[in-house]
């Protein structure tokens, strides 16, 4: 006799609601690795999740948590906040490389250099993806953007800025890491990262971040299967995946 | 049958994610169009044999349109 | 804790302790002068309180700690003056947006631009007309003593919790960095249940709360304005003032903060020589004591408002009376430090005007 079994086993936490995002955009798989990590450890009715300004504005309406829109880059702040006034709960910010990497870049580098022990899952995609596909502070050199025509130029516009190696650089992180959801095996290795991100966060060892590249198939005028060969061409080159720091790597060393 | 995929075809964006990462090849873009617009995928009924029951597809894909079940006979590989 | 029955201390220690008092534990702050009293006593004493201290990276941060705290339902402060107000102004409307209750201080100083350190009241506009993006309204609260910093202070997170909403304390470089005798109290009841029913907690078996102030569906902005309005109007109940030797006086004098209480000795004076001249000063710019200033005018009194600004609240007077009376204006220029006496002239020259 054989019974059949269901192997996909989406979290509850994910609400079953179709997302507003483009056809191949990464962001619902970047939202599924969150809603994974919270479930597999437990965590969802002690979380509140911080958005930010972006794509991902309507996060809440495709995680069942609590739940705050913050302005725009101002997350790690509005994440600080809540963190001070409810020292017990599992607290992340979910933000874009234009909310975090430009007009957030004071909130996000403090907060993580203060050590505060909240989470922040960094979707990199390179542009601006809301407003139309502008110019982002992650946008690669000669990429050509809405406001960057002519391909983003290093002498006016410097290049492409790399968080995950800056916010290693800081003293309150605990764990900072590359990730991108282009392949299964890469999959596989952000599910553990975001997971370990949340994990250091209940052991109280500061601030985590994941940092995720992600397509814009429509900003970058691509199918979403050149998108996404795109990453392994031409992103991972630039951003290398990998582990920048981890404090408890360090200490079995 | 071994394994069995099911597409939420209401669901599907027809980005093509999951078409690549199939190690049999056997997912591939149908001729139908949902209530979207998009054309979505499909594999079809003589293809499903080949389903190994892996679930890359579901793992790939951005919009949570896959499920994928397995017989538990199977589960135990020889057995 | 016994509290000792009288303190001699700064109007910024006055609003610390305070906000102390009305069980404050989130403190957000950021170095600007005449304010720094408040971070550098809450440094230690909210941590000593059980608090939370944190020197933020910028007043724009400060301001959004104070609303992720506050979206919590934990009572929490912000303080700063004038250019760093300013910059608080973006949290400020998120917060009214989506109906967040927090306090903010305003040790305000002269401006515009980097303008000086000293005392003014150029802030009234930023405060009472909104300050940043779209329609909404801080409650507002003037001291106009050290004493007054203290009670507004604990006052003032009442209002936030029971409006959930921001509320501003409007004091200057005058109250802030004066010291007077403050009798410290500390208020008996308090909802231990307050902020439970909205509060970022973690959704356990519930739905989930969403603290949010972006409407997008048909309808829901309007819904959402609509909504905010009425509850301004019901704030509307809140209105407080002082009125000194009003009754038989021909001209009202109308000043709020450190100004009305330098007027009162002005006003004092002129009464000593037989001046029937009175005081009116509102203790809450929003709401504005509109109808104790018409029904003044109704009964035939003439009115100066004096400001040490360049005219702010005197268009609030205007408003107020037009359909009865008009108000003369006298401009504290910002940047000097007046006395009584600096006001007998104008006072003088409106009551034979």
């Amino acid at each position: 006799m054989t019974q059949e079994l269901r192997v996909t086993n989406y979290p509850q936490v994910l609400t079953d609601r179709p997302t507003h995002y483009c056809p191949g955009c990464h962001h619902g798989t970047a939202h599924r690795l969150v809603a994974e990590a919270l479930t597999d450890l437990g965590l969802v009715e002690n979380t509140i999740l911080v958005g930010s300004i972006g794509c991902s504005v309507f996060i809440y309406n495709y995680l069942s948590l609590d739940a705050i829109e913050s302005p725009h880059g101002r997350a790690p702040a509005v994440a600080t906040g809540i963190k001070r006034a409810r020292p017990d709960k599992i607290v992340f910010t979910y933000q874009g490389d234009g909310d975090l990497a430009s007009i957030g870049m004071a909130e996000i580098m403090h907060c993580a250099n203060r050590g505060e022990n909240i989470t922040t899952i960094f979707v990199n995609n390179t542009v601006y993806g809301m407003t139309g596909g502008q110019m982002a502070p992650t946008t690669l050199v000669g990429q050509k953007t809405t406001t960057s025509p002519s391909g983003r130029s290093q002498e006016d516009t410097g290049s492409a800025i790399r968080m995950t190696e800056i916010i290693a650089s800081l003293g309150g992180v605990a764990y900072a890491e590359r990730v991108a959801v282009n392949t299964i095996k890469n999959i596989k290795k952000a599910q553990k990262a975001v997971r370990k991100a949340f994990e250091y966060q209940v052991k109280g060892l500061g601030f985590s971040f994941v940092e995720v590249l992600a397509t814009c198939p429509t900003n970058w005028h691509m199918t979403p299967l050149a998108a996404n060969k795109r990453i392994e061409t031409e992103m991972i080159p630039y951003f290398p995946l990998g582990t920048y720091k981890d404090v408890l790597a360090k200490e079995e060393k | 049958m071994p394994s069995r995929v099911e597409f939420r075809e209401d669901r599907c964006k027809g980005c093509l994610l999951c078409t690549e990462v199939c190690p049999t090849g056997i997912i591939q873009q149908s001729s139908r169009f949902n209530q979207k617009g998009y054309k979505v995928v499909e594999i079809t009924a003589e293809m499903m044999s080949e389903c190994k029951g892996c679930a890359f597809c579901a793992m790939m894909c951005p919009d949570f349109v896959i499920n994928v079940f397995k017989s538990e006979s199977e589960k135990g590989g020889a057995a | 804790m016994s509290q000792p029955d009288r303190i001699f201390i700064k109007g910024n220690e006055a609003i610390a302790r305070g906000a102390l008092a009305a069980g404050a534990k989130c403190f957000f702050g950021y170095p600007i002068t005449p304010q720094n009293d408040i971070p550098e006593f809450m440094s230690q004493a909210i941590v000593d309180a059980g608090g939370q201290f944190v020197q933020a990276e910028s007043e724009v941060a400060a301001a959004n700690m104070l609303l992720g705290a506050a979206a919590c339902g934990i009572r929490s402060l912000t303080s700063s003056s004038s250019p760093g107000i300013s910059l608080k102004q973006e949290a400020l409307s998120y917060m009214a947006g989506s109906e967040v209750p927090g306090v903010i201080v305003n040790v305000s100083r002269g401006g515009p631009g980097l303008g000086d350190i000293g005392p003014s009241q150029a802030d009234y506009f930023q405060s009472v007309k909104g300050g940043g993006h779209g329609d909404y309204k801080l409650l507002v609260l003037a001291p106009g003593t050290v004493q007054e910093a203290y009670d507004l202070t604990i006052k003032a997170f009442d209002l936030a919790f029971k409006y959930r909403n921001p509320v501003m304390i409007l004091a200057d470089a005058i109250i802030g960095q004066m010291k007077e005798p403050v009798v410290p109290w500390t208020p008996e009841h308090r909802d231990p249940n307050e902020g439970r029913t909205w509060g970022l907690v973690g959704a356990k078996d519930r739905a989930p709360r969403l603290v949010k102030s972006l409407f997008l569906e048909d309808g829901a902005l309007a819904g959402q304005n609509l909504k905010l309005q009425a509850k301004y109007k019901r704030m509307q109940s809140e209105v407080d003032q002082e009125l000194f030797l009003t009754d038989d006086a021909e001209l009202i004098v109308v000043a709020f903060g450190s100004i009305g209480r330098i007027v009162k000795s002005t006003v004092r004076k002129l009464r000593a020589q037989g001046k029937k001249v009175g005081l009116v000063r509102p203790i809450t710019l929003f709401p504005f004591p509109a109808d104790v200033l018409l029904g003044l005018a109704k009964q035939g009194k003439r009115f100066i408002t004096i400001e040490h600004n360049m005219g702010q609240m005197v268009e609030d007077v205007r408003l107020a009376i037009r359909t009865v009376a008009d108000s003369d204006f006298y401009a504290q220029l910002p940047g000097t430090l007046p006395t009584p006496d600096d006001f007998e002239e104008p006072i003088l020259k409106a009551l034979e005007g």
